[in-house]
């Protein structure tokens, strides 16, 4: 089955090609960051998380996402979902993947990273996110694969592959509470120190993640036989909605106890995102416009999708599922992390520049996700082909 | 020699022991790293008040501001930390690496500082020092995956640079701003420095901070800054021992510490 | 199944890089050349025993020193002996080049000690203000 990939049009090819390139560009950088250490990016003293752990951050949120399919499918009966279930699965499968190699080049020291293993540490929720995320990978590779290779060769779907779906629905939700546990139980963050954080990045990370797949099966539809149907696609739209409703909700709670408290550690770093903050006559706005625009396109999103006249073209479909990729990745991807750095532990600003080399390891990284999503999708489809056939 | 299947094998079964016993070692969240069972009182700051046990050391620090503010521009502590912990000077303050420092009044202490501005000017222009508190209940023990950073029984919190990975989740978690990270060489930072040949460098990818000058104490020295420091400004003692002169200070002197709402409970005191 | 022999391999290969910085030191039993000893007496512990497991002492004592906080080891002759690779073992063995790199050189070990610990000696290379600082 896996050999299907290996057959595609020249539009493919390039495709991979192209991506291909990003890597190798992604890589000759990292080869430099590994002989002169992380000092090659903008991260400092005082921002000491960037690009790499908020692409991380974010991108378990995608992968968490594909559960909104599964529960449908698996414990509701809404086979509606049966075709495009695995899309969700390979989507996590790439996400994952990401989310791992967005850890391996943020760690200083990459040669030690089997310390993690050797010298287990319950009381670090890192430890724990490493098991909980690899976990999640294993299971949806197991779960994706062998679905795929039911519906190949024809026959139903084994029992121990259920159970590993089921397994998958608390685990979906476990890697993104673990992760914002991350954040939320370290003291002396104020922004970061909010117990609606995990409920937030589930929320926005059940938009985030269905609104991806969207995009993605309306891509494959255009370019392929399969079609994941408009009622399925419909439905994960509504999903999407509710989900971004929750999400941009939590944020209007961590402004109101915030600001409505009035105390100033918990106002700084909303400030910082959304307004700016002054110190010695500058203003330090550079997360600003991101944020803004973040929530702007948000309420745009959920505007779209909630008049269902709109939400039936595939045209204002797009705009309202981009617009909500944008939003949450602005949001989690740029600003939660780095808002959390500012101002510092000495209430000071210092604000954060990801450079050249930074960026393009970053999409490197990105770069791999989509090849390996590509090889995945491509193979599904060929399954799904076949099955029209 | 060298052949690593056994290590090999020796890290596959732990992993798949990991794995296993994951949920059991679940319980192991409950007590947190560093801190001790017992009899706990309720406190505002959510210490656990004990008598401590015979012969444990507790080791501490008072830092007399009236003392130190006399002296503007020294900065002998600073150097001779600097010095005997072969600490880089990068100009760069993206790069910097800090053991020991100054810092103004309400950047140190942002809890009490910032909120009133009628404080006296000495008080608001001084600069304070400001180093690892070596906390009783240190966050960046608790998130450190690999054990790199741990809390001795006399109250350091020591670091292992041997094992670091650099995941810097320690400085996430840090509330004082005491740790930093070698973002490049640190070697490049000691360029025509004096070093102290005794103790090690570190290499660029691993996390540092004030140690208390462990290798010290272990000879029966004082810390490098408690020695350096002309005008009695730094006490360091054993806070289990009532008898102590750092006992004596803190009994003597109203004392405060930074952040103390985070329940951390360092152990570093400063007079104002 | 007949994927799984490929993705087998895969994994193996993935495997296989994953742990590659575990693998990558090792592999090699070395005859020894003659290193250049300085200091009359007698070593920490007897030659043949440090021969062989130098390796395993230097991180029975790096552990016993940070971790334990016990800095004095007792050798197997009962001798206490102060636990420094800087100040202990440097200290006799001050020709570091002639010796433990010979050896090293010679057993394609490059052990990552001496990013960190160094000798006077050998500080100098990078310690001088000569080059771009
Ligand atoms: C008191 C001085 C002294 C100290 C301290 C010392 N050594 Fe030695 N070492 C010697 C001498 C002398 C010999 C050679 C003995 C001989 O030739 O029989 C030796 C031999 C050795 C050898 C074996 C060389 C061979 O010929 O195979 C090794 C390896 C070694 N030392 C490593 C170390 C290490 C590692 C340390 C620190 C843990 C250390 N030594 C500390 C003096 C010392
Ligand atoms: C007699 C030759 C010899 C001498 C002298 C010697 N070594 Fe070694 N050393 C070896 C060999 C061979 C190995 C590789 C052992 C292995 O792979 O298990 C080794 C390995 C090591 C390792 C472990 C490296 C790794 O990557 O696992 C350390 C640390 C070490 N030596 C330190 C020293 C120090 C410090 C000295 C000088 C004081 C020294 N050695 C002198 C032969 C020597
Ligand atoms: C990242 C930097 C770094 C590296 C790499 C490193 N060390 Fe260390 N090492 C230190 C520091 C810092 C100390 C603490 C010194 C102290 O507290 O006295 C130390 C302490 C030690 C000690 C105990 C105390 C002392 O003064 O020596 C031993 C033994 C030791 N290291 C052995 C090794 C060996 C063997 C290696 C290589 C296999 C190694 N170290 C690699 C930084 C390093």
């Amino acid at each position: 089955m896996i050999e299907k990939a290996l057959h595609g049009s020249s539009k493919y090819w390039a495709w991979l090609a192209f991506l291909g390139v990003l890597i190798a560009l992604g890589g000759a950088c990292y080869l430099y960051q590994l002989k002169h250490g992380l000092g090659i990016t903008g991260m400092s003293r005082d921002v000491s998380w960037g690009v790499y752990i908020a692409q991380f951050t974010y991108l378990v949120g995608v992968a968490a996402g594909a559960v909104m399919l599964v529960i449908p499918e698996l414990l509701h009966r809404y086979h509606t979902y049966e075709k495009v279930v695995v899309f969700g699965e390979f989507l996590a499968i790439a996400a994952v993947t990401m989310c791992l190699l967005f850890i391996v080049v943020d760690i200083g020291q990459p040669a030690r990273l089997f310390n993690v293993l050797l010298h287990p540490t319950p009381n670090s929720i890192l430890f724990w996110d490493m098991i909980v995320l690899n976990g999640y990978l294993l299971i949806n590779i197991i779960v994706g694969y062998n679905t795929l290779l039911s519906n190949y060769k024809r026959v139903p779907v084994p029992k121990w592959v259920k159970f590993f779906a089921y397994v998958s629905i608390p685990w979906a939700f476990s890697i993104h509470t673990v992760t914002a546990f991350l954040y939320c139980g370290l003291p002396g963050r104020h922004s970061w120190l909010t117990a609606i954080m995990a409920p937030r990045f589930l929320a926005s990370a059940f938009a985030a993640g269905p609104a991806l797949l969207i995009i993605l099966l309306l891509i494959v539809r255009k370019v392929s036989k399969f079609d994941p149907g408009d009622r399925a696609l419909q439905s994960i739209a509504k999903t999407v909605c509710y989900a971004m409703i929750a999400n941009l909700f939590f944020v209007a709670l961590e402004l109101f106890t915030a600001f409505y408290s009035n105390i100033p550690g918990h106002m700084h770093g909303l400030k910082y995102l959304f307004w700016g903050l002054k110190e010695h006559g500058h203003l330090y706005d550079q997360l600003v416009p991101w944020m803004r625009s973040a929530m702007l396109l948000g309420l745009v999103g959920i505007g779209i999708l909630l008049i269902p006249p709109l939400r039936r073209q595939t045209k204002f479909l797009v705009i309202a599922c981009a617009a909500i990729v944008y939003s949450t990745w602005a949001d989690k991807g740029v600003g939660l992390v780095i808002g959390g750095f500012v101002p510092n532990p000495f209430e000071e600003v210092m604000e954060y520049h990801p450079t050249f080399p930074e960026i393009s390891i970053a999409i490197g990284i990105w770069a791999v996700g989509a090849f390996i999503l590509t090889v995945l999708y491509k193979v599904a489809i060929a399954v799904r082909e076949q099955e029209l056939s | 020699m060298g052949i690593d299947r056994r290590k090999f094998l020796k890290i596959a079964g732990v992993s798949s022991l990991v794995t296993l016993g994951g949920g059991a070692s679940l319980l192991a969240l409950n007590s947190p790293a560093g801190a001790s069972h017992g009899e706990v009182e309720h406190h505002a700051e959510g210490e656990e008040v004990k008598a401590p046990e015979k012969g444990v050391k507790r080791w501490g620090m008072v830092i007399d501001m009236r003392k130190c503010s006399e002296h503007k521009d020294c900065t002998k502590c600073i150097d001779a930390c600097h010095y005997v912990h072969n600490v880089p000077h990068f100009e760069n303050r993206k790069e910097e690496v800090k053991w020991i420092w100054k810092e103004e009044y309400e950047k140190a202490f942002t809890d009490i500082g910032t909120l009133h501005k009628y404080n006296p000017k000495e008080i608001v222009e001084e600069k304070f020092l400001c180093l690892c508190n070596h906390c009783d209940h240190p966050p960046c023990v608790r998130v450190c995956p690999t054990k790199a950073t741990f809390r001795r029984p006399d109250g350091i919190v020591a670091m292992d640079y041997h094992r670091c990975i650099g995941c810097r989740f320690c400085m996430a978690a840090c509330p004082y701003g005491s740790r930093s990270f070698n973002w490049k060489d640190p070697r490049l930072g000691l360029r025509g420095r004096k070093l102290n040949p005794e103790f090690p460098t570190r290499m660029r990818g691993v996390v540092e901070k004030c140690n208390f000058c462990v290798e010290r104490l272990a000879q029966g020295l004082k810390p490098a800054c408690v020695e350096a420091c002309p005008d009695g400004v730094l006490v360091f003692g054993d806070l289990n021992d009532p008898d102590s002169e750092i006992r004596k200070v803190l009994a003597e002197n109203y004392t405060v510490r930074r952040k103390p709402e985070l329940g951390t409970a360092p152990s570093v005191f400063y007079i104002i | 199944m007949y994927d799984a022999g490929k993705i087998i391999i895969g994994l193996l290969i993935f495997a296989g890089f994953m742990t590659f910085p575990l693998w990558y030191n090792g592999g090699k039993a070395a005859p020894i050349p003659e290193p250049k000893v300085l200091t009359k007496g007698k070593c920490v512990e007897d030659t043949a025993y440090m021969r062989a497991a130098h390796m395993q002492l230097l991180n029975e004592w790096r552990d016993q020193a940070l971790r334990d906080g016990n800095r004095e080891y007792v050798n197997h002759r009962g001798e206490k002996v102060w636990i420094s690779l800087q100040n202990t073992c440097m200290k006799c063995h001050s020709n570091k080049d002639e010796f433990c790199d010979r050896c090293h050189t010679y057993a394609e070990v490059k052990p990552y000690c001496w990013d960190c610990h160094y000798t006077p000696k050998e500080s100098k290379k990078w310690a001088s203000t000569e080059g771009n600082s």
